[in-house]
């Protein structure tokens, strides 16, 4: 498969039919965090970093489709240098498309696909807000939260509860007054749960500092996979949520229950009837 | 102001419109060394208000990374931002290259200061249309709803 015929099947995952890939070695990285923290400029530098020593990098970049219009306005490739550089580098934008249920599903098959065309390292940047957030554990390996300085107190992250489920937490802008006291804080959160705590790395994407240091925690991280049983209920949400969407009632069901015809019991009574 | 400059807003035009069933895929590219993008955000801005999924490359990408981005991203249009006198260079390149990379069917556009006298030749080379300063947002909505792409 040549380069566009791999950017055309992209586009219909549906109709992607390799088989599903391996777990072993852990292939995909997610990275998430909330807006602005700089996710895009700290993927620009793995990316990088891992082109430098021979990998192969496709990125898979989320971005929000406007609920009113559809439409989406897909930015993150103008802060990421990288990946316009090669024959080595394959960057994607991908809108959500207002179907949160089905977006893991998509993701996964496109990353079957990739994955079985040859490329070594795939990284899924999501949206960075919200509880579809939590669902990308349902694709990724292994899973990067980015944290900054100067965002209220380190509650805001344990309200998230993504901070449970991250394998590495990066706080970027060290640059930037107050970084240190975030990377302690949530140092300190983390070892109040039981069990071996994920690593707290600071850098500054921005100037470079400490990114040797992200790259070589990523690169040893287990090949055993984080809390098991919180990405087995993500996937299995997520698949379930897509049969949902994608049953032939569903629109009828809609309208029946905005318009007080039918109850949520027999709404649900009828989805899941196959 | 920037490339595809004076594009007016229309009042209340989009948002009435019904959501396109497959959004069109529109790589918005500022080729060459120009670092004037204004125009170009605006154009993305009015482009993704009207339904589709508009990806910017940002500033200063040469015709290869244009071509290259337009594949990968599976984008049925390319439109092309100039303000710096390049176009005459730049915009026929882009279209030689799609069509050396066999995506001639990507249809591409151009905007931003280019000369009534340049434009004979940039549409010979394969530039579907042009927008200039004074367009509207709804007159580039309806050529790109026109298109059989």
């Amino acid at each position: 498969m040549d380069r566009r015929e791999l950017a055309r099947a992209l586009s219909s995952a549906e109709t992607i039919t390799v088989p599903a890939r391996a777990f072993e070695p852990w292939r995909v990285l997610g990275v998430t965090g909330s807006p602005g923290v700089g996710k895009s400029c700290l993927v620009d530098r793995i990316v990088s970093c891992w082109l430098e020593r021979g990998e192969r990098v496709a990125i898979l970049a989320v971005d929000p489709s406007s609920p009113i219009t559809g439409g989406a306005l897909l930015g993150d490739r103008m802060r990421m240098a990288s990946v316009d550089a090669g024959d080595n580098v394959f960057f994607r934008s991908i809108a959500t498309r207002n179907v949160p249920g089905g977006l893991p599903t998509r993701l996964n098959r496109m990353v079957d696909l990739l994955i079985h065309e040859g490329w070594t390292r795939i990284i899924i940047e999501t949206v960075g807000s919200g509880q579809s957030e939590i669902r990308i554990v349902a694709v990724a390996d292994r899973l990067l939260l980015v944290e900054g300085p100067a965002r209220g107190d380190i509650i805001q992250a344990e309200k998230a509860g993504i901070l449970e489920l991250a394998d590495l937490i990066v706080v970027n802008k060290s640059d930037l007054e107050g970084a240190d006291r975030v990377a302690d804080g949530i140092r300190l959160s983390l070892n109040l749960t039981d069990g071996g705590a994920a690593p707290v790395i600071l850098c500054s994407a921005e100037t470079g500092d400490g990114i040797g240091e992200v790259i070589s925690a990523i690169d040893s991280l287990p090949n055993v996979r984080g809390p098991a049983i919180a990405r087995a209920r993500e996937r299995l949400l997520a698949t379930h949520q897509e049969y949902l969407l994608s049953h032939p009632k569903f629109s009828d069901v809609l309208k029946g229950l905005s318009e007080g015809r039918m109850s949520i019991e027999e709404a649900l009574s009828i989805l899941q009837r196959g | 102001m920037g490339a595809l400059s004076g594009i007016r807003w229309v009042q209340g035009g989009f948002a009435a419109r019904p959501i396109m069933a497959t959004p069109l895929r529109i790589v918005i590219a500022k080729p060459g060394l120009d670092g004037h993008d204004r125009g170009a955000k605006v154009v993305a801005r009015a482009l993704r208000d009207a339904g589709h999924e508009v990806i910017y490359t940002g500033l200063r990408r040469t015709p290869e990374q244009i071509v290259r981005i337009a594949m990968d991203e599976d984008a049925q249009v390319v439109g092309l931002s100039s303000l710096s006198g390049a176009h005459g260079f730049l915009f026929p390149r882009v279209c030689e290259l799609l069509r050396e990379a066999g995506l001639k069917d990507i249809v591409v556009f151009g905007g931003g200061i280019i000369p009534e006298r340049d434009r004979p030749a940039l549409l010979k080379a394969g530039v579907a249309a042009i927008f200039g300063p004074g367009t509207t947002s709804s007159e580039l909505v309806t050529f790109l709803e026109g298109l059989e792409v």
